[in-house]
């Protein structure tokens, strides 16, 4: 089977940002928390690879830094999202028809209406602006999408035969669901998993682009495209940088997620999205 | 036309056949007709129980989040040397005095009868200031929505058309990265681009619109480009793939095989049938128009119920955050529950879902 194009330049271009956070863990170029007010607002080439920000401190290192926020956020609500969304998901379709099944879903259309960045500002503005209530706001808005993706799954599975061949050798509705279901809707959540995890890093760059993500001294792609509005004459790259790191970010998983569809399910090649 | 959709449906619900002509015909008719008003009642009886619903429990979570913020706004406002008896004058002036139960509900009921409450920091009621942001803020959601479908249609129909082709990746490649770029910073670029190097247009602001409707307009211009892009990606992709997908149709093939050529198809035939995810987007994008003119507003510093609720919030004015909150929500369940209408009434099968 050949790998889609989609799929082999998506994960390239993600590796490389997930490279880059990681590689921040232990090493940047610079340090993020020193400043050098001397050495402020150098243009990309001049000494240092991207230049230098309107405190000094190095963008590469920055950038760097700031790829750790946004796929340590973006991660975490997905994760949020699946580890909540899933088992709802599932429980919902091994009741089908039912009461919990109903209310499941009716609560799930509910979150639906909310305008998930209305709420996502509300929750941060009410419990202070901080990465972890950026998670959080993200995070519950993922566990409705992972439940309704999960629950439409799995009816598709429970009305297979190998299901009803497992009912009459007697295993309950739970055992079922993990042992038969979730292996055979792994597919769907991860290609799921991979555009929620864009929304994500889109949702973390707006939250702290308004101030309410990260707060200083951790950078973050969002918070430096605001801070950069004022130096949009002397430094257009503090402006351009972060605003291409998140695309390249977000193109890369998206990419990914359409290749990773095509490959699992070939059936949708032609449709394409 | 519509008189033979009806039936049908009717037909379908009431699980019978019915031969014109054959004895009794006419009361089948009407038997059918009565199950058909029965089942059209009881649709709608649902449909807005659950909509009642709905907007009950958004109102009692955003009530509860916002009693959830710590500190007294009257106290807040009088600042630390006021005396008791003037925070508690405030409070009672603000609506703060009696039991959440008591206060949710003349919430709610002020909000029925177009009181929302006093803002702290304005002093005004909450409803002028909501209707002179509104002012701004439908006009520019309403401009978005009309640039991005203006865009995103045309462009789903010409990729759809060309399918395979390069027109088309090059349709697909332009969605693809517009849903990426962040429009917060699409909006900055345009800025640069527009306002800065090029001063065709405002780098922000308001003049109101009785500096006439062109000056409104031109100032609503580049925020409403921000806005419309990200949706256009999204649109035209969905365009695209009903299409696509309609194309596959019989009545499709039949149509090309009377010697129709594709273009005709797609206006005479396709185009109708593939506007149901198309609307349902549209429906789905009226939620996301009204989150990011937030971030957007701020970008261009207008005055609108985005800025109207970030001032709300760093002014600690938590009236105008609950109510204003409860109004975008409010928004978005009343159009989601029009579209789910509007697509009953275009398509019989989704009624039943009830």
């Amino acid at each position: 089977m050949r790998a889609p194009v989609s799929l082999v330049l998506g994960a390239a271009l993600t590796g490389v940002f997930a490279l880059a956070a990681l590689v921040s863990l232990v090493w940047t170029p610079a340090d993020v928390t020193a400043l050098a007010v001397g050495e402020r607002l150098r243009p990309p080439g001049a000494g240092t690879l991207l230049g230098t920000d309107q405190l000094g401190r190095d963008m590469a290192s920055m950038l760097m830094a700031g790829a750790r926020t946004s796929i340590a956020v973006a991660l975490v609500a997905v994760g949020i999202g699946m580890g909540a969304g899933v088992p709802l998901g599932l429980w919902a379709a091994a009741r089908r028809g039912g009461l919990v099944d109903e209310v499941l879903m009716r609560a799930n259309d509910l979150i639906f209406a909310f305008p998930a960045l209305v709420i996502a500002i509300l929750i941060t503005a009410v419990f202070g602006p901080s990465a972890v209530n950026a998670i959080l706001a993200i995070g519950i808005f993922n566990i409705p999408v992972f439940a309704r993706v999960a629950r439409g799954a799995a009816l598709t599975v429970w009305s297979a035969e190998f299901i009803l061949a497992a009912r009459c050798a007697g295993k309950a509705a739970a055992r079922i669901s993990v042992e038969h279901v979730l292996p055979n809707i792994a597919n769907l959540l991860v290609v799921q998993g991979t555009i929620q995890f864009s929304l994500g890093i889109l949702a973390e760059a707006g939250l702290s682009y308004v101030g309410l993500g990260a707060q200083p001294p951790t950078p973050s792609w969002g918070r430096m495209l605001a801070e950069a509005q004022t130096f949009f004459y002397s430094a257009p790259h503090l402006a351009v940088l972060p605003g291409l790191a998140i695309v390249l970010t977000v193109l890369g998983l998206n990419l990914m997620g359409d290749g990773l569809r095509d490959l699992l399910d070939p059936r949708l090649r032609r449709a394409v999205r | 036309m519509r008189a033979g959709r009806w039936g049908r449906a009717g037909l379908h619900a009431g699980g019978r056949r019915i031969h014109d002509g054959s004895p009794g015909a006419k009361g089948l008719a009407r038997a059918a007709a009565s199950a058909r008003l029965a089942h059209m009642a009881r649709y709608l009886a649902l449909r807005f129980l659950s909509l009642a619903l709905s907007l009950a429990v958004a109102s009692v979570v955003i009530f509860a989040v916002i009693q959830g913020v710590p500190g007294d706004p009257a106290a807040f406002m009088l600042g630390l040397n006021a005396a008791p008896e003037t925070v508690a004058a405030l409070r009672a002036e603000l609506g703060l005095e009696g039991g959440l139960g008591q206060r949710y509900i003349a919430w709610v009921a002020g909000m029925a009868t177009g009181d929302f409450g006093i803002s702290y920091t304005y002093r005004v009621p909450v409803s002028e200031l909501v209707a002179d942001r509104l002012a701004v803020s439908l006009p520019l959601a309403a401009y978005a929505l009309i640039l991005s479908t203006a865009l995103a249609l045309p462009a789903g129909m010409l990729a759809a058309a060309r399918r395979g082709g390069p027109v088309d990746w090059g349709i697909i490649g332009a969605t693809q990265l517009g849903i990426a770029v962040p429009n917060f910073w699409f909006a900055m670029l345009l800025v640069v681009l527009f306002a800065i190097t090029w001063p065709v247009f405002s780098a922000g602001g308001f003049p109101g619109w009785e500096a006439g409707l062109f000056a409104g307009l031109k100032a609503l211009t580049l925020p409403a480009v921000a806005l419309a892009l990200p949706q256009a990606a999204i649109l035209a992709r969905v365009m695209r793939s009903a299409l696509i997908e309609t194309l596959q149709a019989d009545y499709i093939r039949t149509a090309r095989a009377k010697g129709l050529s594709e273009g005709a198809a797609i206006r005479r035939h396709a185009f109708r049938n593939a506007l149901i995810p198309v609307l349902t987007i549209l429906g789905l994008q009226f939620s996301f128009l009204l989150a990011g003119a937030i971030i957007i507003e701020n970008v261009f510093f207008l005055p609108g119920l985005g800025r109207l609720i970030f001032q709300g919030i760093t002014a600690r004015d938590l009236i105008v955050v609950q109510s204003v909150t409860m109004l975008l929500v409010f928004a978005v369940i009343l159009v989601t529950f029009l579209v789910d209408l509007a697509y009953a009434a275009v398509d019989p099968r989704l009624r039943k879902r009830g």
